[in-house]
């Protein structure tokens, strides 16, 4: 049962063959015994899930229930949470239970998802291994002695060592996608402005977008269907009727059921850079992407290596902005020894705040400054537009774009955790498809020499999430790689 | 580019972060080291571009001005380091 996709845990829940109770128990037991080593949850919540199940039986047992109820999933911890403990990651809300649910938490519980808790993340969101989490680095499921991606690490490694079937997540810079690929899981992000940013803790707001875990694109299709909306309490949520993305997935699957599709691979993310293990992989997957009926075809993203100079402009200065908030004087930490109120607001956020963090406040503050905010932060939003102006042209040619979503596999713990820059720089491929606001997926594409998943990144024109998930599932319907299960899932 | 230590204490008293000697060295070889990254942008002539603040083109929405959020005080300060009789308490600002 726990490795069974959503809609067999539907068939199984509606059959009675097992009761949400049950089925949550099941993941419960399942976290107590293997979280100790992963550290994928800062915060489990075996009651609250236990009645969430109860309530999903009675729904069950009323027959009125939907896609997803009685569905276990985990949360990043990005996202607030009613009564629930709400880190972000971060010392500086340690002591934070929320007072209120983020939209999309909201919209999954009127869905009657059992939520198992909290997942672990980079300290607000910013990182690419989980190591500047304040509770530790959650640990990557195939080697335990790798990172498991960031900043949503907890929630990729819970979905891939099945503490939970599916989980939340947010991506900045490819903090859905990294993970995933990472993990061998499939993860996506959709279009900026189709999930509601309300509770889901800033970073930086323009880039930030909630995504989606799951095993394969249909179980991802059918948690992202639940979290979109038009939300009038985020101010850049967009007004469009929601999508059932599950829905054009279950067609039967013809003989070639990709033939049309056409796949630009740009040329700067097949050049130099890409270890020669996940080229191997991701080479492979084309060929079975022609073998289903795509054509394949070269294009351009000329401005792709402007996108983490950018990136580092426009998230810290938005960051710096968002991050204000958090003084020690209406929630979150506060100093226990300070003078007068300068000296408690410089004390409680050297406290609470950890290192990654101020670097990316203190780098925002720099770059907003008087006096360097045309040469910075104008300069970072004008080669954004000449990034998304490049997708444009690219999809001029071709309906979906793909290629690798990181440059290696997973690494070492440590391995980079006193280069910031370096660490920086393995966001590459993912970075620039927030700063054009478009959505991306990745999906497991095979294993690197070390015998760690490889991800290969779909992404799509705006609201081409139906086109990324249908593409991605016709490759799972024809291949295994993401059944693969690493050995802490018997 | 490179960031003097006094530039960084600036920064950092603006950021409202509180940053010892000792911690003031090392953050800003780090923060160096980021510039570099950064100052590769400097190399594009970008005249004419317009600055894009924002993946899709909105207006931003108005809405009728009424109370739409209920009084739920209590539940928010819960979460609060210090407060007395409905208000958030600080250090005396104004003597």
């Amino acid at each position: 049962m726990i490795n069974a996709s959503l809609p067999e845990l539907r068939r199984a829940l509606d059959a009675r063959q097992i009761s949400a109770v049950e089925l949550a128990s099941l993941f419960l037991d399942r976290i107590d015994a293997l979280n100790p080593e992963l550290n994928a949850f800062i915060t489990v919540d075996r009651e609250g899930a236990l009645a969430a199940a109860r309530a999903a039986d009675a729904r069950i047992a009323a027959g009125s229930a939907g896609p997803l109820t009685g569905i276990p999933l985990a949360h990043k911890d990005v996202f607030c949470t009613e009564g629930v403990l709400t880190t972000c990651g971060s010392k500086m809300l340690s002591n934070f239970v929320s007072p209120y649910d983020a939209h999309v938490v909201s919209l999954l519980k009127a869905a009657g998802t059992v939520s198992l808790g909290k997942a672990n993340m980079d300290e607000f969101a910013m990182g690419s291994s989980n190591e500047s989490s304040y509770y530790g680095p959650a640990r990557n499921p195939w080697n335990t002695q790798r990172i498991p991606g960031g900043s949503s690490g907890g929630s990729a490694a819970a979905v891939a060592a099945r503490l939970a079937p599916i989980a939340t997540g947010s991506d900045t810079g490819g903090s859905v996608r990294q993970p995933a690929a990472y993990c061998g899981i499939t993860g996506i992000k959709p279009t900026y402005g189709l999930v509601s940013r309300w509770g889901m803790i800033a970073y930086a707001s323009s880039l930030d977008q909630g995504g989606a875990f799951g095993a394969s694109a249909e179980d991802c299709a059918l948690l992202l269907a639940a979290m979109t909306g038009f939300d009038e309490r985020d101010s850049t949520s967009l007004e469009r009727p929601t999508e059932d993305y599950a829905a054009a997935l279950a067609a039967p699957a013809p003989a070639r059921p990709l033939e049309g599709l056409r796949i630009g691979l740009p040329r700067e993310f097949f050049a130099e850079g890409m270890a020669d293990d996940v080229r191997a992989a991701v080479e492979a997957a084309l060929s079975q992407y022609r073998a289903l009926g795509a054509t394949t075809v070269e294009v351009s993203l000329p401005n792709a290596r402007l996108a983490i100079p950018a990136y580092y402009v426009i998230a810290p200065a938005e960051c710096s902005s968002n991050l204000s908030r958090f003084d020690g004087v209406r929630y979150g930490h506060r100093a226990a020894d300070y003078g007068d109120l300068a000296d408690m607001y410089g004390k409680s956020r050297a406290e609470g705040f950890g290192a990654e963090v101020k670097r990316r406040i203190l780098v925002g503050t720099y770059v907003l400054s008087h006096g360097y905010y045309d040469a910075y932060y104008l300069q970072a939003q004008r080669l954004r537009r000449l990034i998304a102006q490049d997708f444009q042209a690219a999809l001029q040619h071709c309906d979906l774009i793909a290629g690798p979503t990181t440059p290696t596999t997973a690494w070492a713990l440590g391995e980079m955790a006193d280069d910031p820059v370096q660490m920086y720089l393995s966001d590459i491929y993912t970075i620039a498809v927030n700063l054009a606001g478009l959505p991306g997926l990745s999906h497991p594409a095979g294993f690197g020499a070390d015998g760690l998943p490889v991800g290969l990144q779909l992404i799509g024109d705006y609201f081409a999430e139906t086109r990324l998930l249908n593409a991605a599932h016709r490759f799972q319907q024809a291949t295994d790689w993401h059944a693969r299960r690493p050995g802490c899932v018997a | 580019m490179s960031l003097s230590n006094e530039q960084v204490g600036h920064i950092a008293r603006l950021a409202r972060i509180a940053l010892s000697d000792t911690e003031l060295d090392a953050t800003r070889a780090k923060l160096n080291g980021i510039f570099g990254l950064i100052e590769q942008m400097q190399a594009v002539d970008t005249t004419g571009v317009e600055p894009m603040s924002h993946p899709q083109e909105l207006a931003t929405r108005l809405r009728a001005d009424v109370v739409t959020e209920t009084d739920r005080r209590d539940a928010f300060q819960q979460v609060a380091p210090q407060t007395e009789a409905g208000l958030y308490l600080v250090p005396k600002v104004i003597e």
